[in-house]
């Protein structure tokens, strides 16, 4: 048992979390601006700058805020899709729907991304297609409101797989005996179905919550002014300015959200529906 | 299950060999004027460079590398923040050249990231503009940390729709008129733009320099870009969201490279550039050798045949921007009448001249007594900014 | 009527995912290099470009590569992770479950800058090896999902009437166990790959000079000047995993063993 369990151990621990201890330990250090060398001397200054700079209060109340609106959004998007896939749709069609979610996964993100902005572009298919229609323009691109478009739309497959999952493992007999006992079909589905869901729910609240917390690169293709995420602040001092120890102190922020939600959905079971 | 584990004794036997490896590389280089390479010695196969979107076309690239059979790896860098992270990244030794700016150049020499070069290897170097010869961004000490490129403007860029006759000033883009229509740069430096229009509008706050500026004049620069901030569509990171932005209708002015001019026009976008009147900052460019470089050969290869006339000529036509080699000129004509002229690159001086290159912000400044905001403050007003 | 209320919603959802994905493929046809809308035209000048472009190949070959390895790598330390905490209690196991979930909850910037930082230090060079460490952090954790939520929906009856039937460790695991596992294994490993052949955010900060396919496509939609040849990429990708993503889709959708028909496992990008 021992042989089995020492390959994965030891690469988890030795590479994974010292690194991330490494990481985060760097967050008390500081960086010579000059040379770009860490300096080891142990301070608060980087989290005394996150905590009195009001931008990053707001850059981080905007990552959070709007990685909650994206988790809503495919939560409701997905939930109907997947019980008609699980439980009304015939076998074939199941197995089409299935093919259906996993193909775009397989186009490039960053492409996906890119051809939002075509979309939401003034000049772009959306305004094309509501001209069509008659309903004039919108004026969304290079804002927030695109990036939660855009977010909910590239993890829409990663909510609806576990939810799916989740809603195929409701044993028929259960809705048969609520059926039974004289149950609507919506009675059914709010005090069964949906709660059995919930794992499902959870488990893929923590992939969109988690994806669009740590996310840079949508923001940079389809944000506009105002529209840094952490990521991006991170990304940043990583990337350019050469400032991890920063960087790692501002990455603590998402680290700890995604902690206390962890905690929270293995309440709801969301770890066994993963 | 033996396999298994004999599949990870291999995986990490790999990884012990490769940091061993590594860490043995790492310690050579450094950058001793006793070390200046006397001959080009024979090509590596491969040359992996930093550089500006849009300075490694296959128009110059493909010729070079059948010439020279090095092959050449470009990673684009939308800032000299960025490139010179990218190359202090691994240990230095990750990448052979970067096309650094002047506002990067010296970070790079002080830093110990680049090695002086043997500009006696260089034949084009003899036909450079004086001033690009040993210019203080790229020579210390007389040592020549790299060789000169080319230099250019950042420029207005305009919809002529809505810009019938060329703005003059760069109030066009603080101004209301065009709320969220304009786009700049998402870059610290762009604090140098603005501290350069306050020189010329606001006499009185004392700036001589845009890139030495005290505390006071950092503040009044922050302050107008936070002004403009509501009017600003997007900062443009990357040469292609400026592009898109105003292919797609999304914003009408900004600023601007050359490049984006270029790219539009080519594909018969309605839009032209200017320099207003109170003039612009710039680059000058160098390609420096990295001091722990893997492939010495090919990188000399490349910085002889980046400087010889003809590849001059094709990238101040391709890019917008002007030669260092004054040989280009007629080439220059050659491909494009009128380009000699239209990039000023027959008669440079007092153009040259115009131009306010990047150079990093230190504390030591002459215009202001030493007194002066660094670049680190720089970069933390940026973010605020920007929010 | 709510059916029909689902067929639709079903439907839009559909749309939805794919209006994005077949304006790509459409604009593997644009004659323009700068993409705008409506498309001027039509122009199949972008195939040969992209074909001969070398740097392109490089950049699918080093995926292809990073993927295979990567998936190899997690489909042996995954199954191993998940038999062990499945089958055995021991002191620190929820520890170790948790400790295997943080490589997808937590955000792939942190990842790649923990490993960046880590690397640096220790003096490697980025590397195919260090893309691949990179990638196999998330792909271990995918497979180890997979295995264990299949182990979980598994009756240990099987296995137990096997050993008293005479079958000795191996012989149970290859004959019984095995065979249950298995798709959970094709289906995590299919996914693994798609993981890491698609990752960006971690392989920005564990490659070096090197270019996997998306930090190439990334670095052509920085220059904008040949967008197209992405798009042809892309679409050729696509078509390519179409037959692989079907075939898949066949095995998981097979009845497992002793339950009714297990759904595949989750899957997160990078």
């Amino acid at each position: 048992m021992g042989l089995l369990l020492a390959p994965p151990s030891a690469w988890f621990v030795v590479l994974y979390l010292a690194a991330l201890v490494a990481l985060f330990v760097s967050a008390f250090w500081q960086v010579d601006e000059f040379t770009g060398n860490i300096v080891h001397n142990w301070t608060f200054a980087n989290f005394h700058t996150l905590l009195s700079e009001p931008i990053y209060r707001t850059i981080a109340l905007r990552t959070i805020g709007i990685a909650a609106a994206v988790t809503l959004t495919d939560a409701a998007l997905a939930l109907p899709f997947a019980y008609y896939a699980a439980r009304v749709a015939s076998r074939r069609t199941s197995s089409m729907l299935f093919v259906a979610v996993l193909l775009p996964l397989w186009s490039s993100y960053l492409v996906r991304v890119y051809a939002w902005r075509l979309i939401l572009a003034k000049d772009g298919v959306l305004n094309w297609a509501l001209d069509k229609i008659g309903l004039g323009s919108v004026n969304v691109a290079y804002s927030n409101t695109a990036m939660w478009i855009v977010f909910s739309y590239i993890w829409l497959p990663f909510m609806i797989m576990p939810v799916w999952a989740a809603i195929e493992r409701v044993p028929e007999s259960l809705l048969e005996a609520s059926a039974d006992m004289g149950a609507k079909g919506w009675q059914t589905f709010r005090r069964v179905t949906l709660p059995l869901a919930l794992p499902g729910l959870a488990a893929g609240s923590i992939f969109t919550f988690s994806l669009t917390l740590g996310d840079f690169i949508t923001p940079t293709l389809v944000g506009g002014a105002g529209s840094d995420f952490i990521g991006n602040v991170v990304y940043r001092s990583v990337g350019v300015a050469n400032d991890v120890p920063f960087a790692a102190a501002f990455a603590a922020v998402p680290v700890i959200v995604m902690t206390a939600y962890l905690l929270f959905a293995r309440r709801l079971g969301a770890f066994e529906a993963l | 299950m033996r396999q298994m584990h004999v599949a990870m004794a291999l995986a990490a036997l790999m990884l012990v060999v490769s940091a061993c490896g590594s860490s043995n590389s790492g310690g050579g280089g450094g950058g001793s004027a006793s070390n200046l390479p006397t001959s080009i010695g024979k090509g590596e196969g491969t040359l992996n460079v930093i550089a500006w979107e849009g300075y490694t076309q296959p128009q110059w690239v493909k010729p070079f590398e059948q010439q020279t059979g090095c092959q050449v790896h470009a990673k684009y860098g939308g800032s000299s923040d960025e490139m010179v992270t990218l190359m202090r990244q691994g240990g230095g030794s990750q990448y052979d050249l970067v096309s650094a700016s002047g506002d990067a150049s010296l970070r790079l020499i002080r830093g110990g990231n680049v090695a002086p070069v043997n500009v006696n290897l260089i034949p084009g170097w003899k036909d450079f503009i004086p001033q690009l010869q040993s210019p203080s961004h790229n020579t210390v000490g007389g040592k020549h940390y790299g060789v000169s490129l080319q230099w250019g403007p950042n420029t207005l860029l305009y919809d002529t729709k809505d810009f019938p006759t060329p703005p003059t000033s760069w109030s066009v883009i603080y101004s209301p008129k065009y709320k969220g229509q304009i786009t700049v740069p998402d870059n610290p430096i762009q604090i140098a733009d603005a501290a350069l229009y306050l020189m010329k509008t606001q006499p009185s706050l004392g700036i001589k320099d845009p890139y030495q500026l005290t505390q006071a004049q950092l503040d009044a620069a922050t302050n107008l870009l936070k002004q403009q901030r509501p009017l600003i569509k997007k900062y443009w990171a990357l040469a292609s969201d400026e592009i898109d932005l105003f292919k797609n209708g999304d914003a009408v002015v900004g600023a601007s490279w050359p490049y984006q001019t270029i790219t539009l026009q080519a594909d018969k976008v309605g839009v032209k550039d200017t320099i207003p009147q109170e003039g612009a900052t710039g680059w000058a460019d160098t390609w420096m050798l990295s001091a722990h470089a893997q492939h010495p050969n090919c990188a000399y290869e490349w910085m002889k045949w980046i400087s010889t006339p003809k590849v001059q000529a094709q990238q101040a036509i391709s890019f917008g921007e002007s030669p260092a080699n004054t040989k280009a000129c007629p080439i220059m004509d050659k491909i494009q009448k009128g380009a000699c002229a239209q990039y000023h690159a027959n008669a440079p001086a007092a153009y040259f001249n115009s131009i306010h290159f990047w150079k990093t912000p230190t504390k030591d400044c002459a215009t202001q007594n030493n007194n002066c905001t660094d670049y680190t403050e720089w970069q933390q007003k940026w973010t605020e900014i920007k929010g | 009527m709510t059916r029909v209320a689902l067929r639709l919603w079903t439907a839009a959802i559909v749309a939805f995912l794919f209006v994005p994905i077949i304006l790509i493929c459409v604009y593997a046809f644009n004659p323009s290099n700068i993409q705008s809308w409506p498309l001027s035209g039509l122009s199949t000048k972008w195939f040969s470009s992209t074909w001969h472009n070398q740097e392109m190949r490089q950049a699918l070959w080093l995926s292809v590569r990073a993927g295979l390895i990567s998936t190899a790598i997690a489909l042996a330390l995954g199954t191993m992770a998940a038999f062990v905490v499945h089958r055995f209690r021991f002191f620190g196991r929820d520890a170790v479950s948790l400790l295997l979930v943080l490589p997808l909850a937590l955000p792939g910037i942190i990842t790649g800058m923990a490993l960046n930082s880590f690397f640096a230090f220790g003096g490697v060079t980025f590397s195919l090896t260090t893309i691949v460490i990179g990638h196999a952090t998330f792909c271990i954790v995918v497979v180890y999902n997979n295995v264990v939520a299949r182990l979980r929906r598994t009756s240990g009856s099987l296995t137990e009437a096997a050993m008293d039937l005479g079958a000795d460790g191996w012989q149970t695991f290859r004959d019984v166990t095995l065979p249950v596992v298995s798709t959970a294994l094709v289906a995590g490993g299919l996914l693994a790959f798609a993981l890491s052949f698609d990752e960006v955010i971690v392989t920005t900060f564990t490659a070096g000079a090197q270019n996997t396919l998306p930090l190439w496509i990334f670095g052509q939609i920085r220059l904008g000047q040949r967008l197209p040849q992405v798009n042809v990429v892309v679409l050729i990708v696509m078509a390519l995993t179409l037959i692989p993503v079907i075939l898949a889709q066949r095995l998981t959708r097979d009845t497992g063993v002793l339950r009714r028909a297990p759904a595949v496992g989750a899957a997160k990008p990078r």
